[in-house]
């Protein structure tokens, strides 16, 4: 690629022509560049971020005007995806690459990389900001990892293949869930040690506090079961067995769980069942499915929770969904296997 | 020479200097935009080095937990009743080695062994929650041993869940043992469809799927496609007669019309020959896809390719109906993919995952019947609150009237998963996976489980 000799003095000879050319190029591309950040960034709406397991990126979608506007490599195998406290930053766990990948939540940049251990799934951040917890799906392993020293802190041994990661509000208690084992695992966030184990219901994927701690919700993929435990005592409050009409009971397969901050509605995406359970928190009763994309299995609500978006894995896409009227407004076409989600207010 | 042409290309466009700066910029731009974007994406398979670093990875991981553990002054609670042992055997024969018949799979001796491993592991991570001792005792009895005795001495010892990797006569033989009254005998490998009818025995589940099973997870994907005139060639041992009986019923299942059957009754070994030999032995046939029943893999594979007319091969060869396979990666399956190359450092087989599955079955049935009684075990295993996740989707539990396994079967390409079975076309009152098999109402099990 070294340029000849003569390519040098053409070049010269037309070198302040070439300058501007140059330049222009440059504010060009810049201009075009920037205008792409702007809109991801968004001013006032609010920003989706998709991880797409088998296409190695993130998408991200302006809440707004509900559409895609900008596709980001992040690393191998991107599943969990949360922000910071703060909100400047966005953490995937790019479960192929044995890491954590932190991107640059205005530039979407690549800024640093987090240690995880192998094969981070999902993970919660604790309410000081600092301490992550990361679930090593293939190594039996709760990681611990500080993310200003950007180091590992320490390695709570659970069940098989944990998965699910929820926290009280208080963050004193952290609550994984084993797929292999069948235990929701009950973690006191001072001494890392294990309080309590609760056997669930087979394949135990999510779970998750309510925004006051009492309740723990539980879902399991292939028991096809919800689980909503007592926050303190851990007790069976109920058990959830979905029943959808015309839909054979091996494909309900209950994933990903969000709660309405109001207490009103929990959510259970329904994985190929291709459905979203709407369950009154207060009666512990469905009252409703709402038809989603294919494989749904991740969900997240909108700052003001007027809308509620599924991952949909194997119908590459994302469902919007009406909160108020219970009903799915819009599709919206991924990457490959859109796995998790996180929305920035 | 191309690097001149690109040279002179480059001069003549060029010659407006500004417009070349702004073509240069922009080209410059979008190849390293699109070197960004256009990361291939690598293989999701652990190398040989891969599982080599990883295992040296947690082993330096394990040093350091156990440091910070000790820094932080915990010591192992000690207090508290022992903990509940639950004792399995893994009972095989050494076999006489058959002679390679191909230069790219070993010949195995150890099947079965890395996944009754695997299983004991994860029943201890479970159990060390729950006082829990899962404890896997090995035996391989020589070629001339006597394998009655091992397994009188292993009753003996106290075991009552014994996993055989043996065939379908020793598997018999066992079970009716005097001895074997008050164990659960556990068949990873024997497929035979008699040991799930008339030869059925209460004291033997089966967590390798039947031949019948296999055939009819095929057979309802090709009557799927809409291919469903076979012609079935038989190679000349008995398992290849046994699995083309299978197929047989199968296409009378499910609609399917055999439209020519011939043995292929040549032992020698065909690598350069086939293409000489087979066109000859499947001409003059109308079908649209070519059953094979070789078990051993003795010239199945060789008939890919060959044949008269352009056609499929499935069967014992091409598209294969299996429990496990390499190219499976659904449902958590990558993880135990790679959990089991880097512990045995090769692929996972049928009859590997048949013994994680019994392991698992007894694990999880002690864990959920809250006990480790025999009869309780055995009682909760067979039960409607058995289930068991084993990286199919869905739970797998065991049929109650013959006490084979209820899992989906992968129909896979060499390369790449095909389609599983059941196929939703076909229906069933109860469980779409009781469409492949015997199921209750065809049972010729006299044992009511």
């Amino acid at each position: 690629m070294k340029p000849s000799v003569r390519m040098k003095r053409v070049l010269r000879r037309r070198g302040r022509l070439a300058v501007f050319g140059a330049v222009f190029g440059a504010v060009f591309a810049a201009a075009f560049g920037a205008s792409w950040g702007l809109s991801a960034a968004g001013a006032w709406a609010d920003t989706a971020y998709i991880t797409n397991e088998k296409d190695n990126s993130i998408s991200v979608i302006d809440m707004d005007k509900l559409e895609v506007v900008k596709t980001v490599n992040v690393g191998q195998r991107p599943r969990g995806i949360i922000m910071n406290a703060d909100g400047t930053e966005i953490f995937v766990c790019t479960s192929d690459d044995n890491r954590i990948t932190v991107l640059d939540a205005k530039t979407l940049e690549i800024k640093y990389h987090l240690p995880s251990g192998p094969d981070p799934e999902l993970f919660i951040l604790h309410p000081d900001g600092r301490t992550l917890y990361i679930a090593n799906e293939d190594d039996n392993i709760v990681t611990v990892t500080d993310v200003i020293d950007k180091e590992i802190i320490d390695e709570i041994p659970v069940g098989v293949e944990p998965e699910g990661m929820g926290m009280n509000p208080s963050g004193k208690m952290l609550v994984n869930t084993s797929e292999t084992t069948n235990m929701a695992h009950f973690i006191d966030t001072d001494t890392h040690e294990i309080v309590d184990n609760v056997l669930v219901d087979t394949r135990p994927r999510v779970s998750i506090f309510d925004k006051e701690g009492k309740r723990v919700w539980i879902t399991s993929e292939v028991g096809g079961t919800l689980r909503i435990l007592d926050g303190e005592s851990h007790e069976l409050i109920k058990k959830i067995k979905f029943d959808i009409p015309s839909v054979n009971d091996e494909a309900i397969q209950p994933v990903g769980v969000r709660l309405t901050s109001d207490g009103k509605y929990g959510f259970v995406a329904l994985g190929p069942a291709n459905r979203i359970a709407v369950i009154d928190a207060q009666t512990l009763e469905v009252i409703k499915y709402i038809l989603v994309g294919q494989r749904v299995w991740q969900l997240a609500l909108t700052s003001d929770e007027k809308l509620l978006v599924s991952t949909n894995g194997v119908s590459n896409d994302v469902t919007v969904i009406d909160v108020e009227k219970l009903k799915a407004i819009k599709s919206i076409k991924m990457g490959r296997f859109p796995w998790g989600i996180v929305i920035q207010p | 020479m191309p690097f001149r042409l690109n040279r002179l290309i480059l001069r003549d466009h060029c010659r407006i200097a500004p417009l070349c700066a702004v073509f240069a910029g922009v080209f410059l731009g979008l190849f390293a935009f699109s070197a960004f974007v256009a990361t291939p994406a690598l293989a999701r398979e652990d190398t040989l080095q891969e599982i080599e670093e990883r295992k040296a990875w947690d082993e330096k991981r394990k040093k350091l937990r156990e440091e910070r553990r000790k820094k932080k002054g915990v010591t192992k609670k000690k207090s508290g009743p022992p903990a509940e042992k639950i004792k399995i055997a893994f009972l095989t024969q050494e076999i006489k080695i058959p002679p390679a018949l191909s230069n790219l799979d070993p010949v195995l001796t150890d099947e079965g062994v890395y996944g009754a491993r695997i299983a004991i592991v994860d029943n201890n991570t479970t159990g060390k929650f729950l006082n829990q001792d899962y404890i896997l005792d090995e035996v391989t009895v020589p070629l001339d041993g006597d394998l009655t005795e091992a397994f009188k001495k292993l009753v003996a010892g106290g075991h009552r869940h014994v996993v055989v990797n043996l065939p379908a006569t020793d598997v018999l033989a066992l079970a009716d043992l005097a001895e074997a009254s008050e164990v659960m005998i556990y068949n990873i490998s024997a497929p035979d469809d008699a040991l799930r009818n008339e030869q059925c025995r209460a004291n033997v589940l089966h967590t390798i799927p039947s031949r019948a099973m296999l055939a009819d997870a095929l057979a309802q994907f090709l009557v799927k496609k809409k291919w469903k005139e076979w012609f079935l060639v038989i190679g000349p041992r008995e398992g290849d007669r046994l699995f083309a009986a299978a197929v047989k019923r199968a296409a009378d299942k499910f609609g399917a019309d055999i439209e020519e059957e011939r043995v292929w009754d040549f032992t020698a070994d065909i690598r350069r020959t086939a293409s000489a030999e087979v066109p000859v032995f499947t001409q003059d046939v109308d079908y649209d896809v070519l059953i094979v029943a070789d078990e051993p893999g003795e010239f199945g594979e060789y008939l890919i390719w060959r044949t008269w007319d352009p056609r499929l091969v499935a069967g014992t060869q091409g598209l294969v109906p299996t429990a496990w396979h390499r190219a499976h990666e659904r449902w958590g399956a990558a993880q135990m993919q790679n959990r089991f190359r880097r512990e045995a450092g090769r692929w996972m087989t049928s009859v590997d995952y048949a013994a994680w599955i019994a392991v698992r079955s007894v694990g999880e049935a002690v864990t959920r019947a809250k006990s480790t009684d025999f009869t309780k075990v055995k009682e909760f295993m067979l039960g409607p609150e058995f289930s068991l996740a084993a990286y199919k989707g869905i739970k797998v539990t065991y049929r109650p009237w013959n006490g084979q396994l209820r899992e989906r079967i992968l129909l896979a390409a060499p390369r790449s998963l095909v389609s599983v079975s059941p196929q939703k076309e076909f229906l069933h009152p109860v469980s779409e996976v009781d469409t492949l098999g015997y199921d209750k109402p065809e049972s010729k099990c006299g044992n009511p489980g």
